[in-house]
């Protein structure tokens, strides 16, 4: 999940005729699903976009953790509290392994967390929002973890293997903290009026950024037709937000909780959900900067990066003290 | 002193767990790097384990149908029996590790000892737990001795924290009458055992992290007994707020 904005390597996809032999032999591999790994001959486009994209998803993975992290302190009760706390943990893991697989590309983790406080990389637009009340950290299990796990079973077969494989990883764990979500928004929606009402609240505020994730409807992305040749991409922006909702849209009824949609409504004929348009002019204010917590969330982490530096220099220095003493001795 | 010696132990250590917990989960999305965003989740997650199974265990004894939920969220500060040391605030990430590292270095020779208690409920919850503190000992060690000795800026500061907390760390192998009580039925280990343990390892330590341990320091007191800091009214507020604003409901 979580790279809304796979930038275009500026050319039309080739035909395979129109290829040199290189890139030719290149696509020939991904056409019969043979796994690209790190040490292969890849175009740089392809390098480059994969790098772009698995960057982001490891920026959204860090990010990610504030929003959550946000409610850790005030978890209702033990058990939620170290559920929540797990999940954290495993959203940093996700990062870890997101970027030592975009490092195999030939990128340090240094630069990419360079790229991201600097404000160059982007990460997913959701963790721009506020999580305001206890049922938000349900709503963001059911409907942001739901939604990344639409785009992420399709990437566990990307054509790059260390990402791929990444991608395995991560989305077992993914749907345990869906499940998770959904068993807070289920424990909410069978309790009291309040309760009830903070879960109804949660998914009115989440829902729409929930759709969002998919990044740009397919007439306005230009740039999916190179990665879907690559096999980086395997499904289009709107075939996944049609998934998610017609997944979804049962889940809240089961709840009795109300879609913020007045258009949504079952279409026999197409054997799905037919549903609203999503505020694009919103999201491309949170993309490119002006979302509600934006700026907390880039303040966070560049504050916990300098405020860390001592530590980084500390075991450095330490390092450097040992080996000294390791010559000197011998 | 209370009538029930067993539940005021097994409260004390509970809340040890889980007020470090607390404090040590703060810190998710905050730390100087993404190993160690896992390892203090890690960390924290183990420790609101621990207080699962003492406070749990502290319910049962007690036989009054609190769970280890109703203890940790609806009790007041007076009823906390936590060590001071382990409320103290996160402040920089080198008073956590000096706070971590300190607190490490009691609970696991505590819970080793535990292990062999009387009382095999007791023995039992140490034996689950002291695995943890093993590596979480390990981990506060390795850091603090590097930290120590890395670069002027680290040693200054891990000196620093050193010196703030110190005198938090009397109360922990300073018994009062309940220790004593179980330390005679054999429930609980001796303290003097105990605090000659600690010492001699916190002082290996520091020796080759090259810190130095304050001189003459007064000792604080008062966690144990339910006597805190001003900061942890803020915590338990924090921590106890849903509870508190919807009483009886589940969640």
């Amino acid at each position: 999940m979580y790279a809304q904005e796979i930038k275009s390597t500026g050319k039309q996809v080739q035909s395979l005729e129109e290829m040199s032999p290189e890139d030719r032999a290149f696509q020939k591999r991904i056409d019969a699903d043979i796994k690209i790994e790190p040490k292969e001959w890849m175009p740089e486009g392809y390098r480059k976009t994969l790098i772009r994209q698995i960057s982001q998803h490891a920026h959204s993975e860090i990010v990610g953790q504030l929003p959550e992290g946000n409610w850790i302190t005030r978890a209702p009760t033990l058990e939620r509290k170290a559920i929540l706390i797990a999940k954290v943990q495993d959203e940093a893991g996700h990062g870890l392994y997101l970027y030592c697989a975009a490092e195999t590309l030939g990128v340090s983790r240094d630069q990419m967390t360079e790229q991201l406080l600097s404000g160059k990389a982007k990460y997913s637009s959701i963790f721009n929002y506020p999580t305001l009340t206890w049922a938000d950290i349900g709503a963001i299990g059911w409907l942001v973890d739901g939604a990344a796990i639409m785009n992420q079973v399709p990437l566990q077969r990307c054509s790059f293997g260390p990402y791929s494989r990444a991608m395995i990883r991560v989305c077992k764990e993914e749907s345990f903290h869906q499940r998770q979500g959904y068993d807070i928004m289920m424990k909410l929606c069978e309790g009291t009026p309040e309760q009830k009402a903070m879960a109804q609240d949660a998914i009115n505020r989440w829902w729409w950024p929930s759709l969002m994730m998919f990044g740009p409807s397919d007439t306005e992305s230009v740039h999916s037709a190179q990665s879907m040749a690559w096999k980086i991409k395997q499904d289009t922006n709107d075939e996944l937000r049609q998934k998610f909702v017609d997944q979804t849209a049962p889940q809240a009824e089961y709840l009795d909780l109300q879609v913020p949609d007045p258009d949504l409504k079952w279409n026999e004929e197409k054997g799905g959900y037919d549903f609203g348009e999503v505020d694009w002019a919103e999201f491309f204010q949170v993309i490119s900067g002006n979302g509600p917590c934006n700026k907390e969330r880039m303040a966070a982490r560049n504050k916990a990066w300098s405020d860390g530096a001592w530590f980084r220099d500390g075991l450095m220095a330490h390092a450097k003290k040992k080996e000294t003493r390791k010559l000197s001795a011998n | 002193m209370t009538d029930n010696p067993t539940f005021e132990f097994a409260v004390r250590m509970g809340d040890n767990c889980l007020i470090l917990g607390q404090r040590v989960s703060a810190w998710c999305g905050h730390a100087p790097i993404l190993e160690e965003d896992i390892a203090l989740a890690n960390t924290a997650l183990d420790l609101i384990g621990q207080t699962k199974l003492w406070l749990g265990f502290a319910g049962e004894i007690e036989g009054k149908g609190r769970s280890a939920d109703d203890l940790a969220f609806l009790r007041d500060g007076r009823e906390f029996k936590n060590g001071l040391l382990v409320e103290q605030p996160n402040h920089d990430f080198g008073h956590t590790l000096m706070r971590q590292f300190l607190f490490d270095a009691w609970h696991h020779p505590m819970l080793t000892a535990l292990k062999a208690s009387s009382d095999t409920r007791i023995a039992e919850i140490a034996e689950k737990s002291v695995k943890e503190a093993a590596y979480h000992l390990d981990r506060s060690t390795d850091l603090v001795i590097r930290l120590g000795d890395g670069s002027e800026e680290s040693h200054r500061r891990m000196q620093d924290s050193l010196d703030t907390l110190w005198q938090y760390t009397g109360e922990l192998v300073t018994p009062d009458a309940i220790d004593s009580t179980l330390g005679e039925q054999k429930v609980t280990p001796d303290l003097s055992v105990l605090k000659a343990q600690y010492s001699d390892y916190i002082i290996s330590v520091f020796d080759e992290a090259t810190l130095t341990i304050p001189t003459n320091a007064y000792m604080q007191k008062g966690g144990k007994t339910g006597l805190h800091s001003e900061a942890f009214g803020l915590l338990l507020a924090e921590m106890q707020h849903l509870q508190r604003a919807y009483p009886g409901v589940s969640w």
